[in-house]
């Protein structure tokens, strides 16, 4: 059985998380199939042009084994570098699943501590509770994000399909993105057709990606902001776009825009928090759910972040 | 007095929920381990079970399991509260005969809290 396992090639390369062209299994493959073709060539060449038998067999030998020599080291070494990158990936997934559970204590506690259930406490130590709140929270979403980032790596991220209305789950995060959106004197507007067909995917991963996009929109509109988000169908997808007036994005790092912990140097004169995990990880669960991600900016007048998903499989 | 039976190795949470939950008018029983848990529901015969998935002697699923093929326990309503959030994981539980599903970082206290009232309620 497990020699089927082993020739089940896209399997295995999801395993390591890599692409075709770094995959052990695949390069294995092809290897073998170059050194059987040279094999044979060198066959046909050598009887051509040299009259000895045993010096034809001589230099296919001789070809044969350097070329077997040169592949197993080519292939041994992206084996450990596949294997070095889901070592990584596993790291990253046990040593956050092991600092979750003592943030969930950290954060019930304070949250029991600030109702006031065990006893009054003043504004002024409210307001410590609120920072030893806020920033826990954020550490919690940074391993939620890690975690996330270590299942797409590890070709594990598993995926729930249901059918649900992104319309609706939109108008739901904009409602929770009100005090935020409100505090960063920004207005969020609201485009919608009538009768948008329900959309296919993992609504909990949809979701996700909404938030980071229009976390980020208004995040990075600086003064007084606009958000425009719309929604519309197109052919057997449904559109959805998140547009802002804000700082916009260089065109020498667009490029570079959805790569695991890129942050833009405009970005970072105005913040340093954020872990540029937030567009990696949207543009993973949009593919994986069949949709395209892409995005237009220009620098000082704004981003318009894009997305489409399928209504029906 | 409802009883409540908290199975999970946490301190800490034990005891913030048997603080808050005490304070809310119920009786809480705490578990550390999945071993004791099984115990204690048989001979307590609580109204509702808090389960943790990552249990010393005996895991979560194996506590549902045996929870619900015991004629004494099998009626009680189990809420399950863990860190595990993948679908298989979920999926297990409710087909085990969980009632409701709660991940640990998706939810504030009170709304857990809440959650635990209204099963209550039923």
């Amino acid at each position: 059985m497990k020699i089927f396992e082993q020739l089940n090639i896209p399997q295995q390369c999801r395993k390591y998380g890599v692409s075709i062209w770094q995959c052990p299994s695949f390069l294995f493959l092809i290897m073998g199939m170059l050194i059987a073709l040279t094999a044979i060539l060198s066959y046909f060449v050598g009887t051509k042009f040299i009259e000895e038998p045993r010096i034809v067999a001589l230099i296919v030998l001789i070809v044969t084994a350097i070329l077997f020599i040169l592949a197993t080291l080519i292939v041994n070494s992206f084996e450990k570098l596949a294997q070095a990158n889901k070592m990584k990936s596993e790291f990253i997934n046990i040593a956050s699943h092991h600092l979750r559970a003592p943030l969930s204590n950290l954060i019930w506690a304070l949250e029991f501590l600030m109702s006031g259930r065990l006893g009054r406490i003043s504004e002024n130590q409210l307001e410590y509770f609120k920072i030893l709140k806020e920033n826990s929270e954020r550490m919690q979403n940074l391993l939620k994000d890690l975690i996330i980032v270590a299942k797409i790596e590890g070709g594990s991220l598993s995926f729930k399909e249901e059918e649900f209305s992104l319309e609706e789950l939109t108008r739901e995060i904009i409602q929770q993105f009100e005090s935020f959106a409100k505090a960063s004197n920004c207005e969020i507007e609201f485009f919608t057709e009538e009768n948008l067909p329900k959309i296919y995917g993992d609504r909990h991963q949809i979701r996700q990606v909404i938030e980071n996009l229009l976390d980020n929109a208004i995040r990075y509109t600086k003064g007084k902001g606009k958000v425009k988000i719309k929604i519309k169908r197109d052919k057997k997808f449904v559109y959805f776009e998140v547009k802002d007036n804000g700082v916009g994005i260089p065109k020498e790092e667009q490029k570079f825009i959805f790569q695991k912990f890129f942050r833009s140097s405009n970005i970072l004169k105005y913040t340093t928090q954020g872990t540029g995990l937030g567009l990696f990880i949207a543009k993973a669960i949009v593919e994986r759910s069949g949709g395209k991600i892409g995005f237009t900016s220009q620098e000082g007048r704004g981003s318009t972040f894009w997305f489409t998903l399928p209504i029906k499989k | 007095m409802k009883k409540i039976l908290f199975i999970e190795d946490e301190s800490a949470l034990q005891k913030t929920f048997k603080d808050i939950l005490e304070k809310e008018g119920y009786e809480l029983i705490s578990a550390f381990d999945g071993e004791t848990g099984l115990e204690s529901a048989k001979t307590q015969k609580p109204d509702l079970i808090l389960l943790d998935l990552i249990l010393p002697r005996k895991n979560g699923f194996e506590v549902l399991e045996k929870l619900k093929k015991d004629e004494v326990t099998k009626e009680i309503p189990v809420i399950v509260l863990t860190n595990l959030e993948d679908i298989e994981s979920v999926e297990k539980a409710i087909e085990l005969g969980a009632t409701t599903y709660l991940v640990k970082a998706q939810y504030s206290l009170e709304e857990v809290i809440q959650k635990v009232k209204k099963a209550l309620e039923e």
